[in-house]
């Protein structure tokens, strides 16, 4: 195993021991009150209102947890002095960077599919049989997980250079900001100058569009999502992951460690 | 003279604070001094010196504002010179929700080291450091003195040429002690190279060849312990019995200090023999006669106080 995936498995041991993955039991519970509730309540919306429920609680979940252990990725070993003996062997700082990324996102990748899995269960017990059509349930948990990769490698990138607060403060606003990209975008003011107007737009472009993984909709309605836009998010995500991760290296590789 | 394995030329190290990080304070200046292959070289000084700031120097986790090192022929940026080093920090902590076993194997990993030897060496630095019956319990519930024994375990566990070693006595009992100093004699005789930082002295004059003592972020003194201290060598100092009995003894024995029967006495070299002229006509019993050195501690504390009246001689003047 490379000295990434070392740090990566270590990262996500310690999620586990750590009891991150606790939260499965409160999604267990909230999909199973949620379909029973739902079969005894809603006639032909079933799968609507457990998609959307699942799916929500899934990308909210997982986020809370990118944004919250994420920050502490590097601040909490650098606060804790565990990073001395680690940075003194012969790991390059990107190398511990990029091991600490994938091994939240292991930890989110496995959450997220355990979550996903409750999800289907949930879904067979109101509708069944479940047919080929809810595969598409399955796209939108692909595009949380991209999406909560972004959210990972901007809260490690903020982890970098900043505190823990801070850290989680940007992050959480800028995941915010990036759900509003398409209104930033398409506004228009006359009280705006186009100076500000022309700053939005590139803002907007600048951004984490994170509009583009939500597809919630499509998938509680059972359409089908094209194959080029999987191609584009994952295309976009591993962009923009890239050059988040690169910056928060190159601020790393300089930090001083006190 | 043996091979410099670690080299260290005009090594300065200033940290910036204040608003905006426009002061600076200087935490190392112009540091230059070799460590020679084999060797066990103490580094000494009072809190805040620097000896630590050198260290994170050499292994990496801070960078330098000015001035160069090397160890092993390589450039401290380079990383594959950590191959070949081992490192404690001050006061080690590590992942709590691990064992020492996984902690330990998990250091073997990044050090690439094979599933085999990974299954040999981790017991056996357990064993090394007295931990071998708590290797399965997690770091969390361990204490001061055990993580020093995982740090100690830690740095040497991939048989690392070059050891570095922050505070290592630090937070051990006499029992630590005692076997952190036999680990440090032990890597000497295997042929590795020991940097230590300590100021527990007497640590330093047991165990190193040759000692840098650094006070105010600037090096005051680099040679073996011995001949450091001999600088200030003086005097000879006569352990004699006396049981009483002559007048005119009253002088000269206020002159010493006693212990029961026995007397201790300094003098000066050229009054050695005068002296044990006297005491043999007062009927003394000569039981030694010893050169006078002057001893790590005091060396250490005339930098210490020469450098404490030197930052008050400037603030004075500075008002």
């Amino acid at each position: 195993m490379s000295r990434v995936g070392v740090v990566a498995w270590n990262t996500f041991r310690e999620a586990v021991r750590d009891r991150v993955l606790y939260n499965l039991v409160f999604f267990a519970l909230l999909m199973m009150a949620a379909a029973i509730l739902v079969g005894q309540i809603s006639i032909g919306i079933e799968q609507i209102v457990i998609v959307t429920l699942g799916l929500s609680a899934i990308s909210v979940i997982g986020s809370l947890i990118a944004v919250f252990i994420g920050v502490g990725l590097v601040s909490k070993e650098m606060d804790k002095r565990t990073l001395y003996a680690l940075l003194a062997k012969p790991v390059r700082r990107w190398e511990f960077l990029l091991g600490k990324f994938g091994g939240l996102l292991l930890t989110l990748a496995v959450n997220t599919a355990a979550m996903a899995a409750g999800l289907f269960a949930a879904l067979a017990y109101v509708k069944h049989p479940l047919v080929r059509s809810d595969a598409v349930v399955l796209v939108a948990v692909y595009f949380v997980l991209l999406k909560l990769a972004l959210v990972v490698a901007l809260a490690l990138l903020f982890s970098c250079y900043t505190t823990p607060l801070l850290a989680i403060l940007f992050t959480a606003g800028l995941y915010v900001s990036g759900m509003f990209v398409t209104e930033m975008r398409g506004f228009h003011s006359e009280a705006m100058s186009p100076a500000l107007q022309t700053f939005l737009r590139w803002l907007s472009y600048l951004l984490p569009n994170f509009e583009n993984f939500d597809v919630m909709g499509r998938a509680a309605h059972g359409e089908a999502i094209p194959g080029s836009l999987v191609l584009a998010n994952t295309a976009y995500a591993a962009v923009y992951c890239v050059i988040l991760l690169t910056a928060a290296a190159a601020i790393f590789s300089k930090r001083n460690l006190k | 003279m043996g091979r410099a394995v670690i080299e260290i030329e005009n090594l300065s190290k200033d940290y910036p604070f204040g608003f905006l990080n426009l002061k600076k304070k200087t935490s190392l200046e112009g540091l230059t001094m070799q460590v020679e292959e084999g060797e066990v070289f103490g580094f000494l000084g009072p809190n805040g010196a620097g000896k630590s700031t050198t260290i994170k120097l050499l292994v990496g986790l801070i960078f330098p504002t000015a001035g160069t090192a090397r160890i092993l022929g390589k450039p401290i940026s380079d990383v594959e010179m950590h191959r070949d080093i081992g490192y404690l920090p001050e006061q080690p902590y590590f992942y709590d929700y691990l064992t020492a076993a996984e902690l330990l194997d998990y250091f073997a990993r990044i050090h690439e080291l094979s599933a085999s030897d990974r299954r040999e060496r981790v017991p056996k630095m357990l064993k090394k450091v007295g931990l071998e019956t708590a290797g399965k319990i997690q770091l969390r519930k361990y204490s001061k003195g055990m993580l020093q024994r995982v740090g100690l375990a830690q740095a040497i566990l991939h048989d690392p040429k070059v050891v570095i070693l922050d505070e290592p006595m630090s937070g051990l009992d006499p029992v630590g002690r005692r076997e952190a100093r036999d680990i440090i004699l032990e890597l000497k005789r295997a042929g590795k190279t020991v940097l230590f930082s300590t100021h527990i002295l007497s640590d330093a004059e047991m165990l190193c060849d040759r000692v840098g003592v650094i006070v105010g972020g600037k090096l005051r003194g680099v040679g073996a312990p011995d001949e450091i201290v001999g600088m200030k060598a003086h005097g000879m100092e006569i352990l004699f019995e006396y049981s009483g009995g002559c007048t005119d003894a009253g002088a000269l024995l206020s002159k010493a200090t006693r212990t029961g029967n026995r007397y201790r006495m300094q003098v000066g070299e050229e009054e050695v023999y005068a002296t044990l002229d006297q005491l043999g006509r007062l009927g003394a019993k000569i039981l030694s006669v010893s050169q006078v050195k002057a001893s790590l501690e005091e060396y250490f504390m005339h930098l210490v106080e020469a450098d404490r009246a030197q930052a008050t001689a400037v603030e004075v003047s500075g008002k």
